[in-house]
């Protein structure tokens, strides 16, 4: 919240690196290119939520004049694999294919037509005939677990389903403590069950891929997603490519939220490009992405808390059951972050459990969504603590300072769950919780509105508030690398696989390098992201691009500094370490300066000559929590349960902000 | 065969009969203009047709006959951006940019009309622009920050 140094790029409000663009309308996306002599992909979707394909014929489809490719199961590889894109060996199960016997949902995929039109495609949709043998369908987490339950996923080939036969996904169940003593030792215990409901992502580009051939018959994907790794890593394992026949390219993101951490459309248009060699483009209309792409996990979670009469939690009990709908995708790591995201924040407790199962259903597929899980398990944490701070008659705020994680402590919590498997031990460094309190109450006026009651008509009006803690990338798992390379004007490219998917990543990565290497942001090229040329990175997920991927961009740029002033050295004749880089050129301490064009003129063209230029990685070994207050005033129409928010205030302590106005917007916007 | 004025220029432009305005402003090269839903929900495909703010998938082609269409390409004169860019850039109201070209020109359908809108009149007129990225907060900043530049206040 503070700044600590006085940075001359860091902490500035640069423009956006590809803002000028953005506004001026230039071609960025992924559709803004050429795409006239592209063939059109439609898909087929099912109609029954749980069903066996007896018989698809094509002929009619395939026959019809500008009709290039019709696909089902029959012609297309069958390896099983997960849609999820996550680190490797992905903790998601290999439970879907390109197009399966069978289908799990409305809006399964059941066939697809690649054609010269979109209306050539449709109309060979319609003439493809399935006869479906339809099977009962399990449509809610109840009905999933019960015994004699249909099976979703009962073919042989699918691996990593924890318990396939009873439709269960993964099961996590972690303990600290003993919580029975805990709720024996309390003096007051609030039980609460939550559901949460579907929410989808729609960001306003829709899933789009544009497939083609390089000359050398390479696949080429030039498609919306957050991870570009993870998508040539999982369309090369499901068409049985070796990785080095396939690039993926990222242009400009139209939002992603989550939504676009999944590989939904670059199998299929990969294929339709590598069987006719046509670009081949595939999107999703917005329909289509609100039923068939991912949601957020509905979940029903229910919190037990135990605490003495002054406030103090003794012990916390969590359970939660996830709806993962037809395929297992993220299924058992949103279920872990849904406790292990929140636990910690009240590690005051002792004692600790918490225990659920992720279950397929014949819904919708659940996947990444902002918050991962957390925001499911917080919403029932906390409405189970503000119960608790009401049966204690304690101020709901003082009942979160007494009982929250504060700088220099830990929580069991942190080391024995972590993503999907165990975690990391952590000790937090900087918490500002109970300043974001402080301020975030006084500019809601928490004490005025919460002595007050108000009521007009059917209206009534009330105040509330929550808080919560996130992490910054998955600890020991995570991965971002940067390479910088020096040119002779003194400029920098600065290659990053960190995937800019509206959240400003590129400008931030830029102030990074642009701030160790004493240049404007204008200095710094930037390019995100492209397999064949960006070193690899995980991708936008798990709030971890600022601080692993900023890591990755330091550490480069620093060893880069280390190379220019060693260049630098002999030109001043001074040594390298009485050297400084600023404004664009490198000072000695008496004033002496030469050019950064200069420096690298010399090891270009002239002298012991080289590429100045570094690689760097990060992985980091903690993932330091932002904290966040929330306050709410709104008025609720009893009659109808209509709820309109008044006054929304939310304190955010997200450390040293890079860029302040896009770090506002992530908390205003989405 | 439709013709047209688009961002100035005379154009005869060929389009089958359910072609929209989107897809032949796309098609021709004008992809500044957004597809965001095809069912005029979200606005990301905003135009100026004839100086107001229309969804350009709403419109079918053969509608613009004789018509002046603005784009967001349009907007800016030799490179100099107009005020409501120059304002998107300055507070921060450009996230994934998706939506900002159409978001952008109801702004300047909005100025040209009413030079000293209220935060209500602002929102009315964005109402039809979906940005899922922003929360809308820095928009109506950059609206407000334009309008009084273009008045000539700051």
């Amino acid at each position: 919240m503070t700044d600590r140094r006085d940075f001359a790029v860091v902490g500035k409000n640069e423009r956006k690196v590809d803002g000028r663009g953005l506004v001026t309308g230039s071609p960025l996306f992924v559709a803004d290119v050429d795409v006239s002599n592209a063939l059109v992909v439609k898909m087929l979707w099912s109609p029954f939520a749980h069903a066996r394909i007896v018989s698809i014929d094509a002929r009619a489809a395939a026959a019809m004049p500008g009709v290039a490719l019709v696909m089902t199961h029959a012609n297309t590889p069958a390896t099983r694999h997960t849609t999820a894109g996550q680190g490797f060996p992905e903790p998601s199960p290999y439970d879907a294919r390109m197009f399966d016997t069978k289908v799990r949902y409305v809006g399964d995929r059941v066939a697809a037509v690649a054609a010269e039109s979109e209306e050539i495609a449709e109309r060979a949709l319609s003439a493809i005939r399935v006869e479906y043998e339809e099977l009962p369908a399990v449509l809610s987490i109840d009905e999933a677990r019960r015994a004699g339950a249909p099976v979703l996923h009962d073919e042989t080939d699918a691996q990593g389903i924890y318990d396939a036969a009873r439709n269960v996904v993964a099961d996590v169940d972690i303990d600290v403590g003993d919580v029975a003593k805990g709720f024996a030792a309390s003096d007051v215990v609030v039980e609460t069950t939550c559901e949460t409901q579907y929410a989808q992502h729609t960001p306003i580009e829709t899933h789009v891929v544009l497939a083609s051939l390089d000359p050398e018959g390479r696949l080429v994907l030039r498609t919306s997603t957050q991870v570009p790794f993870h998508v040539r890593r999982i369309v090369a394992q499901t068409l049985g490519l070796p990785i080095a026949r396939v690039r993926v390219i990222k242009p400009r993101i139209g939002g992603g939220f989550g939504v676009k951490q999944e590989v939904l459309l670059e199998d299929v248009a990969g294929w339709v490009a590598l069987q006719t060699r046509r670009p081949t483009l595939f999107a999703l209309t917005r329909a289509e992405e609100f039923v068939s792409s991912r949601t957020r996990h509905p979940m029903r979670v229910r919190v037990k808390v135990g605490a003495a009469k002054s406030g103090r939690l003794h012990a916390i009990e969590m359970e939660a059951i996830s709806n993962t709908g037809a395929y297992g995708a993220h299924g058992l790591t949103v279920l872990a972050n849904t406790g292990s995201k929140t636990l910690p924040l009240y590690n005051k407790a002792e004692n600790a459990h918490f225990f659920g199962q992720a279950v397929y259903t014949n819904l919708p597929v659940g996947g990444a969504y902002r918050g991962y899980g957390a925001t499911q398990g917080y919403f029932a944490l906390e409405t189970a603590m503000d119960e608790l701070a009401e049966r204690l008659g304690i101020d709901p705020i003082c009942l979160r300072l007494q009982n929250a994680i504060r700088a220099g402590e830990g929580s069991p919590i942190f080391e024995k769950l972590g993503e999907g498997r165990e975690g990391v031990a952590q000790t937090v460094k900087s918490c500002q919780l109970e300043e974001c309190l402080k301020v975030g109450s006084e500019a809601i006026g928490w004490s005025t509105w919460r002595a007050r009651r108000e009521r007009t008509g059917p209206w009534v009006h009330g105040i509330g508030m929550s808080v919560m803690m996130q992490g910054s990338g998955i600890p020991q798992i995570d991965m971002g690398a940067a390479t910088i390379k020096m040119n002779e004007d003194g400029s920098f490219n600065l290659l990053i696989g960190a995937t800019d998917l509206g959240t400003g990543s590129d400008t931030i990565l830029g102030q990074i390098a642009a701030e160790v290497l004493g240049v404007p942001l204008e200095k710094i090229i930037v390019l995100s992201s492209d397999t064949d040329v960006t070193p690899f990175d995980v991708g936008a997920y798990a709030s971890s691009t600022t601080y692993v991927s900023g890591m990755a961009v330091q550490r480069a740029a620093e060893d880069v500094r280390g190379q220019i002033l060693r260049v630098a050295a002999p030109m001043l004749g001074v040594a390298a370490e009485s050297l400084a880089l600023r404004d664009g050129q490198v000072e000695g301490a008496d004033g002496a300066a030469v050019s950064l064009a200069r420096v690298c003129e010399r090891a270009m063209y002239q002298t012991d000559q080289f590429q100045i230029a570094a690689t760097a990685s990060c992985v980091p070994t903690e993932s330091p929590p932002p904290f966040l207050a929330n306050f709410a005033r709104v008025a609720v129409d009893t009659e109808t349960g209509v709820v309109r928010v008044l006054h929304y205030v939310a304190a955010v302590d997200c450390g040293t902000a890079i860029h302040p106005r896009l770090a506002e917007g992530q908390v205003e916007g989405a | 065969m439709i013709r047209l004025i688009v961002n100035g220029r005379e154009e005869s432009w060929d389009a089958a009969p359910g072609d929209t305005l989107l897809d032949v402003l796309r098609r021709e090269g004008w992809v500044g203009v957004k597809k965001g839903c095809g069912a005029g929900d979200c606005g990301a495909c905003t135009v100026l047709l004839n100086g107001r703010a229309v969804n350009a998938c709403l419109v079918l082609a053969a509608r613009a006959e004789g018509a002046e269409v603005v784009t967001i390409e349009g907007l800016s004169r030799d490179g100099t951006l107009h005020p409501v860019q120059e304002a998107f850039l300055e507070t921060g109201a450009v996230q994934c940019g998706y939506c900002t070209p159409g978001m952008v020109l109801s702004a300047v359908a909005l100025l040209a009309e009413n030079a000293r809108p209220t935060e209500d009149e602002i929102r009315e007129a964005v109402a039809g622009n979906l940005c899922r990225c922003t929360g809308y907060v820095k928009q109506v900043e950059a609206i407000e920050r334009a309008a009084a530049r273009l008045r000539g206040e700051r």
